[in-house]
């Protein structure tokens, strides 16, 4: 049996003496779709950065494709994971290009010509090759976003974070971004999104993860989750945003 | 009650400003009592200054003559005003210092690498621009350094640096500091930054100490001190002494400057570069201090501004730069008339003015088009 792609036992995490995440356990399967919402605070970002090791925690332990989140292994896990971001992160002095080539050429060693070949083709396949040539200031919200989806693609991850992809964005530019990250399942991808558009979590969700106080509340699949949430305060949440 | 408009209404052009150049003048200088009192008071400063200034170094002034009775009014039967006979006489000390003139080439050599290496790093869109760094940091320092003060090697005969003086001196010394402060301040910003506490505290007492220092006694310690901490039969030249005293006062005041610039960069850069897997130093060098260095180039060459002018303190340690040997060349008695100290300084304003100036506007110009690239972000 081949190793979960995502596996959280027992993580607990502080910021000081604020315990953000309490003994989180979840497993994510290959090719399974996970929606994490919640209320703001309520450790949903925290817990997916644990992932890449881009927090550290202080219990538990989290494993990506069966290897443990050492500091020694800290590299080879980030290679394996895209992440997207709510403020797209892209970097606003290189290219669309050179955002999608960098970490190709200067991470993997990877020559110029084979990083922009690939960079063109999934530019192309998010159907926005004709921005290559542009600087990110030069984008529409909903452009940068697909850039910067484009840009972990490139990396061949085999896991895609994403936190709050749509929420900096104005409405009419949301959609074009979900239909990317629908398109993106589609494939196949081991997706955990962080997000509050409960519309794509019903489509393409294979679970829905309710967090609440650094704790998973409750975790079920989308039909349940929202025709018969279990726990109060999933209910509560539910009729805030609904 | 709603209301619907039935026909959408097409582009209409802007209206006509009021034109021509008198009605710029009303509304730039004359709009309003106000304004226009602060016009006609700066007007008038200007009508009593700027005559004199110019019939000082322009109409009055003499341009040719042997020696300073070329410019004595009795001698000239008019009022005289700039000797720029003197400063044209002196030109070849006032550049080369005692540089020996058969070797005069070598710092006109000297000068050619300075003017390649700035055309190099200021143009922008220049080719090989990481080759030019390496040029102006590293293999143009120890070149220029052979030339200048001659090596076996080339078959340079050795020019000793007390016989360096002039623009030559003020060049070398600013251009040490420059190219010192600006990798050093770089590191010393990161390491003030660091996650290790030595290596942080190390860095912030370094920055504080020399910044609290004033220059003047950082050159008097470097020239007296220096000596003094190094084994007896090691000694450092009185030119290097400064050197190293300026370049590692100027780091101090850049790392200050560049630790602005990382910390305008907002943190989700350097996040998300780590989570595409590049290492720390990578996300470093290529992400942050690539938009850190672009937001803080007004505050790099305010920094070498005052880096350039407070060369001069260097002629108190016994350096002969620019304004020691105009102090000296004008105490020559062959070149003694009325006018001659006013010419002197007058030159030597003109000369910290036009580099000065000159290092403002290309800040504005890069600030601009900072800006421009800035426009149309989301
Ligand atoms: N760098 C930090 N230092 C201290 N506390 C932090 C830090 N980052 C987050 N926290 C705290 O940890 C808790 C969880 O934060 P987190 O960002 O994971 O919440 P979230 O669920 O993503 O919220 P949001 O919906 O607002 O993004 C919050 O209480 C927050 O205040
Ligand atoms: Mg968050």
């Amino acid at each position: 049996m081949t190793a979960p792609a995502v596996e959280f036992r027992a993580v607990n995490k502080w910021f000081g003496s604020a315990h953000v995440l309490r003994a989180v356990s979840l497993t994510v399967a290959r090719s399974e779709r996970i929606v994490i919402c919640g209320p703001s605070g309520s450790g949903k970002s925290t817990l997916i950065r644990c992932v890449n090791g881009l927090e550290p925690y202080q219990g538990g332990t989290v494993r990506v494709e069966g290897r443990d989140l050492t500091p020694a292994r800290i590299p080879s896990v980030r290679r394996a994971v895209g992440m997207v971001f709510q403020h797209f992160n892209l970097f606003p002095h290189l290219t669309v290009l050179e955002n999608c080539t960098l970490a190709p050429i200067h991470g993997r060693g990877i020559g110029r010509r084979a990083a922009e070949a690939r960079a063109r083709d999934e530019l192309a396949r998010l159907a926005i090759a004709d921005l290559a040539a542009r600087y990110p200031g030069q984008l529409s919200g909903g452009q940068q976003q697909r850039v910067a989806i484009a840009r972990a693609l490139c990396l061949d991850p085999a896991v895609m974070l994403f936190d709050e992809p749509t929420s900096a964005l104005d409405p009419e530019m949301v959609q074009e971004v979900l239909d990317t990250m629908t398109d993106l399942a589609g494939r196949g991808m081991t997706m955990l999104c962080v997000t509050h558009e409960m519309g794509f979590a019903r489509r393409v969700a294979d679970r829905v993860v309710f967090m609440d106080e650094g704790q998973i509340v409750e975790a079920a699949p989308p039909e349940a989750f929202f025709d018969r949430p279990a726990h109060p305060r999933t209910r509560d949440f539910l009729a805030r945003i609904l | 009650m709603t209301r619907v408009r039935e026909t959408l209404l097409p582009p209409a052009p802007p209206p006509r400003r009021t034109g021509g150049p008198a009605g710029w003048l009303r509304t730039n200088l004359f709009s309003g009592p106000g304004n226009t009192l602060t016009t006609l008071v700066i007007l008038a400063g200007l009508a009593l200054l700027l005559p004199p200034v110019f019939r000082f170094l322009v109409t009055d002034a003499v341009w040719s003559g042997n020696s300073g009775e070329a410019c004595r009014p009795e001698v000239a039967g008019r009022a005289v005003g700039a000797c720029w006979a003197f400063v044209g006489a002196k030109i070849n000390y006032l550049v080369y210092g005692s540089y020996p003139a058969a070797e005069r080439w070598r710092p006109n050599l000297f000068f050619g690498l300075v003017a390649l290496g700035t055309a190099w790093m200021l143009w922008l869109d220049a080719p090989r621009r990481g080759l030019g760094a390496v040029f102006v940091f590293l293999v143009g320092p120890l070149l220029s350094y052979g030339l200048l003060s001659g090596t076996a090697v080339l078959g340079l005969a050795p020019v000793a640096t007390s016989l360096w003086g002039g623009i030559l001196v003020t060049l070398v010394v600013s251009l040490v500091g420059i190219v010192a402060s600006l990798p050093l301040g770089i590191l010393l910003a990161l390491g003030r930054r660091s996650e290790l506490p030595v290596l942080r505290y190390a860095c912030i007492g370094f920055i504080e100490f020399w910044r609290g220092v004033p220059l003047i006694t950082v050159l008097f310690m470097a020239n007296v001190m220096l000596p003094l901490f190094l084994p007896g039969d090691l000694t450092v030249d009185r030119l290097v002494r400064p050197l190293v005293g300026i370049a590692l006062f100027a780091s101090a005041y850049m790392a200050e400057v560049v630790r602005g610039g990382l910390q305008a960069v907002p943190e989700g850069q350097g996040r998300a570069a780590l989570a595409l897997g590049l290492t720390r130093w990578q996300a470093m060098r290529l992400v942050v201090l690539p938009q850190a260095l672009k937001v803080v180039v007004p505050g790099i060459v305010n920094t070498l501004i005052g880096l350039f002018k407070d060369t001069t303190l260097v002629s108190i340690v016994g350096i002969a730069d620019f304004i020691r040997v105009l102090e000296a060349a004008r105490a020559d008695p062959r070149w003694s008339a009325p006018t001659i100290p006013a010419t002197a300084y007058a030159f030597a304003a003109l000369f910290y003015l036009a580099v000065c100036f000159s290092m403002a506007r290309y800040a504005a110009f890069i600030e601009r088009r900072l800006a421009a690239g800035e426009r149309g972000r989301a």
